[in-house]
C-alpha cells in the first residue's frame, strides 16, 4: 500500500490535513484578497459580522477588518510555527543523536546542558528571551525554537540509544563504514517516523507560544497575528465577542489539524501498528 | 459443570479428553492464506503426551489457542468442534469458558520471563490461580504452592517460593510455569514448545519433569513443538502439521521410525544428524586466527546501595584456527561463546590477550586503524529479522561494505547481484527491502553481506539457531558449499552439537568462560573427555531413541 493510501485510511488525519490546506490557501490568498495592511483603520469600530458588505467578520475596536487580520495572520502563524520548529529540530536531532550514539561523557555532558534548558518553564524562558531580543519576529521564532528542542533531543537520543546495539548498525561497523556514515545512513532513517510526529505537534505548540506571547503583548509590532487579534480584544470580549472568537477559532482548528495529520503521520509511518487496527 | 464426565474417566484409560473434529480456523484477510489450520482432527487420551510438530507457520499452536480460547484478534474458527470433557469450547459462553482455564487445562508458554510477571513474587504468583478459581483459604494457598514447587523439583523450594522471577535461571522459571500450570490439577496440560528457549541439559530436565509429571497424574498432555528430537523424547502420539493441515498422524514410534509423508521424511531427515560426524582431514597448515589468553570482564557498575558486580565472560581463553578450517565453539548460554565471536570481530574490546590474524594483532587497534583491518573479517549474525535495515534495499545493505571501503557505488552494487546469485536469491533481489523476504532468505542475504567484503575469516554466530529445520539444513549446506568454493575460514558459534557436528572440523566445548575441552568433531562425539561434554552429549533430545532416516 502507498504511503498516502495509508495515510489516507485515517479518516482524522484526511479532514486534518484538507483543514492545514484550506489554511495555506488562506494565507496564500491574503495579500491578493486585502491588499491593504490589515493595521489599516477601513470602517468604523465594532461592526459586528455579516453587518456591512465587505465586512464580513466585522472591525475591531480600532476600525480595522477582522477578516484580513485573520487571514495575514495565518501565514505569521504557520510561518511562525514551521521555521521555529525546524530550527528546534536542527538543534535537537543532531544534539541528541551524538549523545546516543556515542553514551558515556558526551552524552553526559550533553543531557546536563538539555535539562538545564529543561528546568526553566517554557513559557517564563521565551517570555524573557523575547523581552530580552526586542519582539520581532525573530527573536520570536528564536525564543520558541530554543525552548522547544529539549524533548526533541531526548526523543531522538532514546531511539539512538536503542538502535545503536541492533544487529545492523553492528554490521554497518563490520564493514567498516565510519560513525558520521552510520549515524545518518543507518540510525537516522529508522528514528524520523517518530521525529516526524513530534515535529506535526510542534508546530502546533508553536503556534500556541506565538499567539500566548502576543496576547501578553510581546508580539511583534509589525504583523497582525491572531494571537495578538485575541490579545487586543480581551478588555472588550463582552461587547464585541466577534473579535476574539474568530482567531480562536483559527488557531483551535490549526492546532487540531495540526495535531490530526501528526496521528495520521504515526499510523502511516508504523505500518506495523496501523495493520493491527 | 461437567461433573459425570469427570468421574466417568476413572475406569478407562485411553478415555479421550480433547477431541478436535474438523476444525478449520480463519485468518484476517490480506494473510499469506485463508485457513490457518483446515480440517484438523484429532484426539488427545488422558495418560498419553500428544506432540503436534510443525515449522513456523504450519498452525500447530492454533488448535490449543482455539482450546484456550486465545485466538489472536481476527482469527477465529469457522467449521469443526472442539470437545473438552464433551463440551465444545467454541460455543462455550466466555464466562465458562474461563472457568475451564486453569482449572482443567493448564498451559505452558515458550518464553517463561515474560510469561511471569516481573513484578510479582513466585508463591504469590502461583497463590493467584487458586485466588482466580476462589478456592484455598490464603494460607493453605502458600502450602499448597509450596508443595507444588517441591513437585516440580526446584533447588530450595522455600527460598525460591518468596523469590521474583528474574532471581531465578530460565530452567527454574518454567518450573515454576509448570507448577502454576499444575496447581489446580489440570485433565489436560498444553506445552507450547516449552523448552525451546531453554539450553540442551535444562531441555532435557524440564523434557523429564513433563514426562514424570504426566505419568504420575496420568493427565493427558498436548506437546506443540518444531523439533523431531524432542518428540522422539516424550510423545506417545504424533501429529505433523503443515500448512495448516495434518500431514500425517501416528504412534511416535510408527511415525519416526517409519514416515510415511514425503514431508515427515524430509523433517526427519533435516534434524541434524544425531550420527557421528563423519572423519574430515584437516590440513594443519599455518593458522590464520591466533588466540592468545584471551579475557573480558563485564562489569555493572554499582550504585550507592548496589555492589558492583563482575561477571568473567572470557577467562584466558587460547586456541587457533587453521586456513579452511571450521570450528565449532559450543556452549549454553552465559558460557562465553558470543563474547569470544564478538571479540573476534572486535565489537567488544577484550580486556588482556592477542588476536593474531595472520600476525596481526587486532586485539590493541582502534578508531580508523581498526577500521580498515573490518574488512578481513566479517559476522554472519543470529536474527535475520534483526540483522538488516528495514529502510536499506537489499543490494545497497551488501553494496554498503564496498563501498565503505572505497569501491564505486556502481561496481559495488554490480558485485552485489552477483553475491544474491551466489547465495541462490538470484540477482534480482537488489532492489527490493529486506521484509519482503523469509527469514531464511534474509539469512542468505545477510551470508552475502558478509562475503562481500572477501573476509579471511566468518564468524557465524548462532547463525541458524532461529530459523526452522528444514531452512536450518539448507542454510547449513550453503555455508558448507560456500567455505569449499572461497576456502573460508569459519567461527560457528552455536548452542546445538548436532548443528555442530554437522559442519565443523574441530570443535571447542565452553562453560563459565573458559575452554571445557576442545578436540576433532569426531573425538568430541566419540570420546569426550570432560564429563561436561558427556552431559551436554547425552542432554540432546532423541538421542537414544530410534530415529529414521539420519542421513
Amino acid at each position: 500500500m502507498s504511503f498516502f493510501a495509508r495515510f489516507a485510511q485515517n479518516r482524522g488525519a484526511l479532514i486534518g490535513l484538507i483543514i492545514l490546506l484550506l489554511i495555506i490557501v488562506m494565507a496564500i490568498l491574503a495579500p491578493l484578497l486585502f491588499p491593504e495592511s490589515p493595521w489599516r483603520m477601513v470602517q468604523r469600530p465594532f461592526l459586528p459580522p455579516l453587518s456591512q458588505e465587505g465586512f464580513l467578520l466585522g472591525t475591531d475596536t480600532m476600525g480595522r477588518n477582522v477578516a484580513a487580520g485573520l487571514m495575514h495572520g495565518a501565514w505569521v502563524s504557520l510561518l511562525i510555527g514551521l521555521v521555529s520548529t525546524s530550527v528546534a529540530l536542527l538543534i535537537g536531532v543532531p544534539l541528541g543523536a551524538i549523545a546516543g550514539y556515542y553514551g558515556g561523557l558526551v552524552d553526559d555532558f550533553l543531557m546536563r546542558f538539555t535539562e538545564f534548558f529543561q528546568t526553566i518553564p517554557n513559557f517564563a524562558l521565551a517570555i524573557v528571551l523575547v523581552a530580552i531580543m526586542q519582539p520581532s519576529i525573530t527573536s520570536i521564532v528564536l525564543a520558541i525554537a530554543l525552548v522547544s528542542w529539549p524533548p526533541v533531543a531526548r526523543l531522538v537520543r532514546a531511539e539512538f540509544m536503542s538502535l545503536r546495539h541492533r544487529e545492523y548498525v553492528e554490521a554497518a561497523r563490520l564493514v567498516g563504514q565510519t560513525n558520521s556514515t552510520i549515524i545518518l545512513r543507518q540510525i537516522l532513517p529508522n528514528t524520523l517516523s517518530p521525529i516526524i510526529v513530534l515535529a506535526s505537534l510542534m508546530v502546533a505548540t508553536a503556534i500556541l507560544l506565538e499567539s500566548a506571547l502576543s496576547f501578553l503583548g510581546l508580539g511583534d509590532p509589525n504583523v497582525m497575528s491572531w494571537g495578538y487579534m485575541i490579545g487586543a480584544a480581551r478588555t472588550v470580549i463582552r461587547q464585541a465577542w466577534w473579535l476574539s472568537f474568530f482567531p480562536g477559532v483559527a488557531i483551535l482548528l490549526t492546532v487540531l489539524a495540526l495535531n490530526l495529520v501528526g496521528e495520521g503521520l504515526d499510523d502511516a509511518l508504523n505500518p506495523k501498528l496501523s495493520r493491527e487496527r | 459443570m461437567p461433573v459425570t464426565t469427570d468421574s466417568a474417566t476413572e475406569h478407562s484409560s485411553a478415555e479421550t479428553v480433547l477431541s478436535i473434529r474438523d476444525l478449520s480456523v480463519a485468518l484476517p484477510k490480506g494473510a499469506d492464506r485463508a485457513l490457518a489450520v483446515e480440517d484438523v482432527s484429532y484426539d488427545v487420551n488422558r495418560g498419553e503426551i500428544m506432540c503436534v510438530v510443525g515449522e513456523s507457520g504450519s498452525g500447530k499452536s492454533m488448535a490449543a489457542n482455539t482450546v484456550m480460547g486465545l485466538l489472536p484478534k481476527g482469527v477465529h474458527p469457522v467449521q469443526g468442534e472442539v470437545n473438552f470433557l464433551g463440551q465444545n469450547v467454541i460455543t462455550l459462553p466466555e464466562k465458562q469458558h474461563r472457568a475451564l482455564r486453569g482449572l482443567k487445562i493448564g498451559m505452558i508458554f515458550q518464553e517463561p520471563m515474560t510469561a511471569l510477571n516481573p513484578l510479582m513474587r513466585v508463591g504469590a504468583q502461583i497463590a493467584e490461580v487458586f485466588e482466580a478459581h476462589g478456592q484455598l483459604t490464603p494460607k493453605q494457598r502458600q502450602e499448597r504452592a509450596l508443595e507444588l514447587l517441591i513437585e516440580v523439583g526446584i533447588p530450595q523450594p522455600e527460598k525460591a517460593i518468596s523469590a521474583y522471577p528474574f532471581e531465578l535461571s530460565g530452567g527454574q522459571r518454567q518450573r515454576v510455569m509448570i507448577a502454576m500450570a499444575l496447581a489446580l490439577e489440570p485433565v489436560l496440560l498444553i506445552a507450547d514448545e516449552p523448552t525451546t528457549a531453554l539450553d540442551v541439559t535444562t531441555q532435557a530436565q524440564i523434557l523429564e519433569l513433563i514426562r514424570d509429571l504426566q505419568r504420575r497424574r496420568g493427565m493427558a498432555v498436548m506437546f506443540i513443538t518444531h523439533d523431531f528430537g524432542v518428540v522422539a523424547e516424550v510423545a506417545n502420539r504424533v501429529c505433523v502439521m503443515r500448512h495448516g493441515k495434518i500431514v500425517e498422524i501416528g504412534e511416535a514410534k510408527d511415525v519416526l521410525e517409519n514416515p510415511q509423508n514425503p514431508y515427515t521424511k524430509a523433517l526427519i531427515a533435516a534434524i541434524p544428524s544425531n550420527a557421528v560426524p563423519p572423519h574430515r582431514e584437516t590440513s594443519q597448515v599455518a593458522p590464520l586466527l591466533e588466540i592468545k589468553q584471551l579475557n573480558k570482564v563485564f562489569r555493572s557498575r554499582g550504585g550507592w546501595f548496589k555492589s558492583a558486580r563482575e561477571v568473567r565472560a572470557l577467562d584466558d581463553i587460547s586456541l587457533t584456527l587453521a586456513r579452511g578450517e571450521t570450528m565449532g565453539i559450543v556452549g549454553e548460554s552465559g558460557s562465553g561463546k558470543s563474547t569470544l565471536g564478538r571479540c573476534v570481530v572486535r565489537l567488544e574490546h577484550p580486556d588482556s590477550g592477542e588476536l593474531l590474524l595472520d600476525g596481526v594483532n587486532l586485539s590493541q587497534l582502534k578508531g580508523d586503524a581498526l577500521r580498515r583491518e573490518r574488512h578481513r573479517v566479517q559476522m554472519i549474525f543470529q536474527d535475520p529479522y534483526a540483522s538488516l535495515n528495514p529502510r536499506t534495499r537489499v543490494g545497497m545493505a551488501i553494496a554498503q561494505g564496498p563501498m565503505a571501503n572505497g569501491t564505486p557505488k556502481a561496481a559495488a552494487l554490480k558485485q552485489a547481484g552477483e553475491l544474491l546469485d551466489l547465495v541462490g536469491l538470484g540477482a534480482s533481489a537488489v532492489e527490493r527491502f529486506p521484509h519482503e523476504f523469509s527469514g531464511g532468505q534474509r539469512q542468505r542475504i545477510g551470508i552475502a553481506r558478509a562475503l562481500a567484503l572477501n573476509p579471511e575469516l566468518i564468524v557465524a554466530d548462532e547463525a541458524v539457531s532461529a530459523l526452522d529445520v528444514s531452512i536450518q539444513a539448507q542454510v547449513l549446506e550453503l555455508l558448507e558449499e560456500l567455505k569449499q568454493r572461497l576456502s573460508l575460514s569459519l567461527l560457528f558459534i552455536t548452542h546445538d552439537l548436532r548443528v555442530a557436528a554437522q559442519i565443523c572440523d574441530r570443535i571447542v566445548v565452553m562453560q563459565h568462560g573458559r575452554i571445557v575441552e576442545q578436540g576433532s568433531a569426531e573425538q568430541i562425539f566419540l570420546h569426550p573427555k570432560e564429563a561436561y561434554t558427556q552431559s551436554l552429549l547425552d542432554a540432546i533430545p532423541g538421542r537414544q531413541a530410534p530415529v529414521a532416516a539420519t542421513a
